[in-house]
């Protein structure tokens, strides 16, 4: 079964075909990175016009690059939330008409649901149950994956995502966007013991995160040798910080599965590339004898591909979507 | 030759299908409902209606702005879809034009108004010759006491129509020195079957667009753009 899928979320087109839910035929990404980065951030106007300008081309290179045709396609997927409403929007409309013009199935797909599969694509033997820990620029999730399309959500984060308080600290310091990758590559020339940030814990709620602590701690640190004259190491801060968003992370995670006795341990989402946390979450897991998964790069930010993956799985489950579906900018995690 | 139009850059929504002299189908629904949930259900349940196969038509028309952003996308994605499935090209048809085409044939001139906020209108100036639309000013974002001075300029008489007449009727009657009407509810909203007669001619002159290169005309640029072209303009200025 041949899945055409479309992912316009955020600042990615992206569109794919997946087959029988876990081979990529094709998986194509054009990204506005370049553009964004101009305003420090993504400016959701301007991507929702660069999704119209590029999709249709995207689709069509999905379809070439997997050596297909639409005749060929059995249902189309597409994410309809989380994200930006007016991003959204593009990728629904158009793979609505595009299935209700051929006549097929069509199946809205959460995002989020969209990361934590794209594990299953490298990962021929990854089947649910297993624990998987979601951290990218718009989320920050820690679930049980019970069974496919079957979340379990343990704790998420209280305010800033993991990879906005990144994206915030690395502006501060004057790291261009999207200040992640940034972060991690000046860390490495760091100490990442140099300075004690706060590790925010949650009472009551234990897999909960909470990101804005550490941002402030880092944006005060800055504010008191600004105003002391004193001269910053930016690769120690970039470091520090780093690691005290990556050991919340870890520990959170390590917890969870030794209290649900989970011995799989996947990780997904654009932050799911950061080297520091696949290091540390390695490490953990090695030294507790769980397994560990997490995709490649190209599968940890947004993509097309994890979207097809999810909608294969929907499709199983019986998930069909009418010709009313809407996008759901704040869509929670298990609602169809 | 069969066009299938849509509009859903206002607050009416409307499908369409016309075949050469004939409308066959109009669903239009002025009605705050999300386009993303009503535009293709309208669609299909026209489609329906009236038996059409998909596959039978010539071109897909659109109405590709000026129009609420969002509104326009909607429109643009689904023909877009459609011209990508079913291998036909798009026809793009300026908002305004269309509604003006409401009025097909009047005698003085046409000036559709949306409502664009910021105290702008989005608007033209159109009339017919010889059976033909004819544009005396293209589609802008302007203010609606410039758009009068232009109107009282050309003294000819004007009807007005589109949903900026709610907001600044007082303003024109208060305003205006050429006799003015308003045209009535049944044509002073987006129509598709207006979008796809108008189409008609722009398909007879060959005025089609690929689906992939087809984009909407916002004729406003985005507020985070407008705000830096206009740091980097004062920037440039005090240097």
């Amino acid at each position: 079964m041949k899945i055409l899928a479309i992912e316009s979320s955020c600042d990615e087109t992206a569109a794919a075909v997946v087959e029988d839910g876990r081979q990529v035929l094709s998986n194509v990404i054009s990204s506005q990175i370049d553009l964004h980065r101009l305003y420090g951030g993504v400016v959701p106007e301007i991507a929702s016009r660069k999704h119209i300008e590029r999709i249709n081309q995207v689709i069509r290179q999905a379809l070439d690059d997997a050596d297909t045709e639409l005749e060929d396609i059995d249902a189309v997927g597409v994410t309809y939330g989380p994200g930006l409403v007016g991003a959204l929007l593009v990728g629904v409309a158009e793979a609505k008409a595009i299935s209700y013009a051929r006549g097929l199935p069509l199946v809205g797909v959460h995002h989020i649901e969209g990361h934590i599969s794209a594990n299953y694509i490298e990962h021929p033997e990854l089947e649910p149950p297993f624990l998987c820990l979601v951290v990218s620029g718009g989320h920050t999730q820690l679930a049980i994956v019970e069974d496919y399309g079957k979340l379990r959500i343990l704790g998420s984060t209280r305010d800033d995502a993991a990879g906005e308080a990144f994206d915030k600290v690395a502006r501060a310091i004057g790291l261009p966007y999207p200040g992640g990758p940034e972060i991690d590559k000046l860390a490495r020339e760091g100490n990442p013991q140099a300075i004690t940030f706060p590790r925010a814990r949650i009472d009551g709620a234990p897999y909960d995160f909470s990101f804005s602590g550490v941002k402030s701690a880092v944006l005060n640190y800055l504010n008191h040798h600004k105003m002391q004259g004193k001269e910053i190491e930016k690769a120690d801060l970039a470091a520090s910080f780093q690691q005290s968003v990556v050991s919340v992370l870890t520990d959170h995670t390590m917890r969870a599965a030794e209290e649900f006795h989970m011995d799989r341990v996947a990780v997904a989402g654009g932050v799911a590339a950061n080297q520091c946390l696949r290091k540390a979450m390695k490490e953990a897991c090695e030294k507790r004898g769980l397994t560990l998964y997490y995709p490649s790069p190209v599968y940890c930010t947004d993509n097309a591909a994890m979207i097809g993956v999810a909608a294969y799985y929907e499709y199983r489950n019986g998930t069909r979507h009418g010709w009313d579906l809407n996008a759901v900018p704040n869509l929670k995690l298990g609602e169809h | 030759m069969k066009i299938l139009a849509l509009d859903s850059s206002g607050m009416a929504a409307s499908v369409a299908v016309v075949e050469d002299e004939n409308m066959l189908a109009e669903y239009t629904v002025n009605y705050k409902k999300t386009h993303s949930q009503t535009l293709l259900p309208m669609l299909d349940a026209a489609v329906q209606m009236i038996q059409l196969k998909l596959d039978t038509i010539d071109a897909i028309a659109v109405a590709s702005g000026p129009g609420s952003f969002t509104g326009l996308r909607i429109g643009s994605a689904t023909a877009k879809g459609l011209g990508l499935a079913l291998d036909k090209p798009i026809i793009g048809v300026p908002t305004t034009q269309a509604l003006a085409y409401n009025l097909f044939g009047a005698g003085g001139v046409v000036c559709p108004i949306m409502d664009a906020r910021r105290n702008q209108v989005y608007t033209g100036i159109y009339g017919f010759e010889n059976g033909h639309l004819e544009i005396l000013e293209d589609q802008m974002a302007a203010d609606i006491y410039q758009v009068i001075e232009k109107l009282n300029a050309l003294k000819r008489q004007v009807i007005f129509t589109g949903d900026g007449i709610s907001v600044y009727r007082e303003v024109i009657d208060q305003n205006i020195q050429v006799p003015a009407e308003y045209a009535p509810a049944h044509l002073n909203r987006q129509r598709a079957s207006a979008v796809a007669a108008l189409a008609m001619e722009y398909l007879k002159a060959g005025r089609v667009q690929t689906a992939a290169e087809h984009r909407p005309e916002y004729l406003r640029m985005s507020q985070a753009e407008r705000e830096r072209q206009e740091r980097l303009a004062q920037k440039e200025g005090s240097s």
